[in-house]
């Protein structure tokens, strides 16, 4: 990148550097990857204020059943691994996309859908049985925001699912193009993002609530 | 159909009907002459599906314009009640119907007058003064216009079917829960909100990414015109606050369809969580808002002195400061709730801390203005108009910040004069200051400057008229949001308060004369060279108005206030060597769809028309995946074109 | 904006990006797997045996959690101290800031506030 005139610039600040700004545009695919992470910071702080009505609700049980009678830590295992998992084939099929290894991409995206399936069923199979058991959203002011943050996060996978699903049709179908590729790195951040927040679920929800 | 039925429309209502014709002949009016005068078509291709920041900031401000009359009859409603019902009387307004009002005033003039004419203004702005062609993600530029609108629409639709929540601007529970306002009121607010709040945060992610990413080589961070820096402040607040408002009206819906009870009487549901997320929100809003009227006043103190801004180095330390410590402050809203003494005296110290920076930003712009030849264009007269109220605003809510004062004061007229005297004095000064510096460059010809001084006038005088007798009714023990009241003695005041009204009334009608009779004259006043005002940034370096690019070769920034350094060293009007041919995102209708699908949603949901809320929101999926499969079609311009385009505005440049 | 831009050779990727120069490999992904893993299995045994003294046991999950939050970010997400990473290091800051002041904020407002509500008892007699 050439610069500009060697002479000191007329406000007497340094010659900007590309660090500080001074580049001019980057490339399409970095403000579109930077975009997105602010968007991921903002849905993490959607999911924060949500982790802080639960916080301050998680001991008014209104009587009904409270979270120690209900979680079940065997079922949170299983869904974490899973969603674990679904990242790191995640993240490798993203690595093989990058080499064009477009059939192995596939079946690692496939395996990374499948493995979010079972999340997703497990989730939705644990939610049933809660409601069947009376222990419904509405029943107390406590599960009221259990099911929200937890069915938030679950309703993001179940997104990502769909989009995920999408961007293998479109990949199959336009190839690796650059703007194929933004996007499925998007998905990516978003992927790994929502299993950040699992974790804050799966401890902060499950864990210190199958404890108390 | 839910819960809509024939009776929903306000037939027993003499005063809700009227309005009601009015908007429906108004908006029906406005199609016909469209359709009549064949403009579909132009209106389709140059605005509608229009991905353009310019012709999105436009549709953003007058959004604003339109929503500003809405919110201010509700205003002159209301003062009229008030300067009649004394003692016994009773007004000529019912208190089911007044609570609507002053509820819709709020929700109005905050959502859909003063975040869109910001919001437009950064729109226009902020990519020009970066010195780039548009901001990072036009398409979704045009869904945050389509869903704020979408937003606007569904407020006015409860006027004419059905009914507006009757609980204020932030629809408190337990007032605003299913078992004391059954009605559709509270769900036409939470729908219109949530939708509206999703384009607001889409908007913010947007220019985030923009000012951080996307600037002209050579800009470095402190080279940036300080409206950029206030512009990024207010957008990471919106990144920050707007998803903690998504987060706690969704539980408020919860409660209402669901039968969930985080903020219900019974069950466990705890109402004061609702007012500390809501204001955890609602703090950094009222900064989203004040942050570019800020960058307003430097842009127009600085220009219009002659001078270089005062103090560019503390002036950016004093705004993200400011961005950062509006998150410290927010129980200051509820300190009568009763968190204790300690929770109260940290936020009451926090909020009074925060007043520093916003003082140094004041001694700037004084210390700019001094030594300077100073030119008394519009703009500045709102600039020195808003030096004066806002510094009395700031110091009424500095004296609220002390717990003990505020037990006194809390929720009565004193702190209804204390926000109206900031947000008038800062943001709606803020927004007509941007609205007459602009608009020349915006539309290619400058507004009438008697009318703008009447308007001024009219607006400064009205608005401590209006509001002054507050401070001292607040004072005196009167609670705001009241139908009538019994204390006679009242009365004189709150009649100086109804004049005040009036006179702000004439200075909005002096804005409307302003428009028209500017279009009118526009010939004779055209703006020529761009640069109308000797400006000192990028934005006035381009032809007025400026091409669909803006720029035909990106400008190498030297310096801060980037076209005063080229005025000055002569490499202003000097060709580039060459020129290559670039790519702009063609129009999309994806925003306009969205917003489309949007309203029905919304609508349905509002009334429980379960089908049509499933239905149009498989709509809206379906057409998001179908305009995401297509790759977007790029508009392309070729170097011969710009180089022609260019010629002209150089010659243009050096005839004047 | 040109699009010309974009098949020109990158620069250092930032957060989530893979490209043609990435050196990264399998390995990243694999190493910070077994990490999260363990971390998870030690949050575990922490919740249910009596490995922790009681008291601490929130802040032995928080502190679990958020060493584990670490390791996706940089394992997975390739977040990291290079000059290219800085803007998301900053705005992933701003975003933590926010995030400990509205919830460590609400929790300590709530426990004031629910702290100064009147006992049950009170309330039952005041609707007699």
């Amino acid at each position: 990148m050439s610069s500009p005139s060697a002479a000191a610039a007329y406000d007497g600040v340094p010659q900007p550097i590309a660090a500080f700004g001074g580049g001019g545009p980057p490339p399409v695919r970095i403000v579109v990857s930077y975009g997105f992470w602010i968007f991921l910071l903002s849905d993490i702080i959607m999911f924060s204020a949500l982790f802080a009505a639960y916080a301050v609700l998680s001991g008014q049980t209104a009587g009904g059943p409270s979270a120690h009678s209900l979680f079940q830590l065997r079922h949170v295992g299983v869904e974490t691994v899973c969603l674990l998992f679904s990242s790191y084939t995640c993240g490798l099929a993203t690595l093989f996309l990058a080499r064009r290894r477009l059939k192995d991409a596939y079946i690692l995206f496939g395996l990374t859908f499948v493995l979010g399936v079972i999340f997703v069923s497990l989730e939705f199979s644990e939610f049933a049985a809660m409601v069947t058991q009376g222990a419904g959203p509405s029943r107390s002011a406590f599960l009221s925001a259990f099911f929200s943050l937890v069915g938030l996060h679950g309703a993001h996978v179940s997104a990502g699912l769909l989009w995920l699903t999408f961007m293998m049709a479109q990949l199959k179908a336009k190839g690796p193009r650059p703007f194929v590729l933004r996007r499925i790195l998007c998905f990516s951040l978003f992927w790994h993002a929502l299993d950040i927040i699992w974790v804050a679920v799966m401890s902060l929800v499950y864990l210190m609530g199958a404890r108390i | 159909m839910g819960k809509l039925t024939w009776a929903a429309i306000p037939l027993d209502n003499p005063i809700q009907m009227g309005a009601s014709l009015f908007v429906v002949l108004f908006i029906g009016s406005i199609l016909a002459i469209v359709t009549w005068k064949g403009w579909w078509r132009y209106l389709w291709s140059e605005w509608l599906t229009s991905t353009d920041h310019k012709r999105i900031g436009v549709m953003y401000v007058l959004l604003a314009l339109l929503m500003l009359l809405r919110g201010f009859i509700d205003a002159i409603m209301m003062r009229s009640q008030l300067a009649v019902a004394a003692g016994g009387a009773q007004g000529y307004l019912p208190p089911e119907h007044y609570d609507q009002i002053f509820s819709a005033h709020g929700t109005i003039m905050i959502f859909f007058m003063a975040m869109p004419f910001m919001v437009g203004l950064m729109n226009f702005v902020v990519p020009l003064q970066l010195g780039v062609r548009d901001v990072a993600f036009p398409v979704l530029n045009a869904v945050s216009l389509w869903l704020t609108a979408t937003g606007a629409l569904l407020v006015n639709v409860s006027l004419v079917v059905g009914e507006f929540a009757r609980t204020g601007w932030l629809a408190y529970p337990p007032l605003s829960e299913l078992q004391f306002s059954p009605g559709v009121g509270v769900d036409y607010y939470l729908w219109s909100l949530q939708i509206a709040g999703v384009g607001t945060l889409l908007a913010g992610i947007n220019f985030v990414t923009t000012i951080l990413k996307l600037r002209a080589p050579g800009m470095g961070y402190m080279r940036m015109p300080v409206f950029c820096w206030t512009a990024l402040a207010a957008n990471l607040l919106i990144v920050a606050a707007f998803p903690i408002l998504t987060a706690t009206l969704g539980m408020l819906l919860l409660d209402r369809y669901i039968g969930a009870h985080f903020f219900t009487n019974d069950a466990g549901g705890n109402a004061m969580l609702y007012f500390n997320l809501i204001w955890a929100w609602g703090h950094p809003e009222v900064y989203i808002l004040i942050l570019p009227a800020f960058g307003i006043f430097s842009e127009v103190i600085a220009t219009f002195s002659g001078k270089n801004l005062f103090g560019y180095r503390s002036m950016v330390m004093a705004t993200m400061a400011i961005c950062i410590l509006s998150f410290m402050v927010w129980l200051h809203h509820f300190f009568t709730m009763g968190a204790g003494a300690n929770v109260n005296a940290f936020f009451g110290m926090m909020t009074m801390i925060i007043a520093i920076p916003t003082g140094v930003k004041v001694f700037n712009w004084l210390f700019t203005l001094y030594g300077g030849r100073i030119r008394f264009e519009v703009p500045v007269l709102w600039s020195i108009g808003f030096m004066v109220t806002f510094v009395i605003g700031g110091l009424t809510g500095v004296l609220m910040a002390v717990p003990p004062a505020d037990f006194v004061l809390h929720n009565s007229v004193f702190l209804v004069a204390h926000f109206h005297n900031v947000i008038i004095g800062g943001v709606l000064f803020g927004a007509m200051a941007g609205y007459n510096y602009w608009f020349p460059k915006v539309f290619g010809f400058t507004l009438n400057k008697r009318l703008g001084q009447l308007s001024f006038w009219c607006w400064l005088i009205g608005f401590y008229l209006a509001f002054m007798p507050l401070y001292i009714l607040g004072l005196f023990g009167m609670t705001r949001r009241m139908q009538h009241y019994a204390n006679t003695a009242w009365q004189p005041y709150l009649v100086v308060a109804e004049v005040g009204a009036i006179v702000i009334l004439v200075g909005i009608l002096a804005t409307i004369a302003q428009l028209t009779v500017s279009i009118r004259t526009r010939a004779r006043h055209r703006d020529l060279t761009g640069d109308p005002w000797n400006g000192r940034t990028l934005e006035w370096s381009t032809a007025s108005p400026p091409p669909r690019y803006n720029f035909a070769v990106m400008p190498r920034v030297e310096s801060q206030d980037a076209f005063a350094y080229m005025k000055q060293n002569g490499t202003a009007a000097v060709p580039p060597g060459e020129y290559e041919p670039i790519e702009l995102p063609s129009n999309s209708p994806n925003g306009f769809v969205t917003a489309f699908f949007a309203v029905i949603t919304g609508f349905a949901l509002i009334w429980h028309i379960w089908w049509m809320a499933i239905g149009a929101l498989a709509g809206a999926v379906v057409t998001l995946l179908m305009f995401g499969w297509f790759e977007r079609v790029e508009l392309k311009i070729s170097a011969e074109q710009l180089a022609k385009d260019d010629r002209a505005r150089l010659s243009r440049m050096s005839v004047a | 904006m040109s699009d010309s831009l974009e098949h020109a050779s990158a620069t250092a990727p930032g957060p989530g990006d893979t490209d043609e120069e990435a050196s990264r490999s399998a390995a990243t992904y694999t190493v910070g797997l077994v990490f999260a893993l363990l971390l998870t299995a030690a949050s575990f045994m922490v919740s249910q045996a009596h490995l922790l003294w009681q008291p601490g046991l929130s802040v032995g999950l928080a502190v679990l959690a958020i060493a584990q939050m670490g390791v996706h970010l940089v394992f997975f997400l390739h977040l990291n101290s290079g000059p290219d990473s800085h803007n998301n290091v900053l705005a992933l800051a701003f975003g933590l800031l926010i995030v400990t002041l509205v919830v460590g904020g609400s929790l300590w407002i709530m426990a004031n506030l629910n702290a100064n509500m009147m006992p049950e008892s009170a309330v039952m007699e005041m609707q007699r």
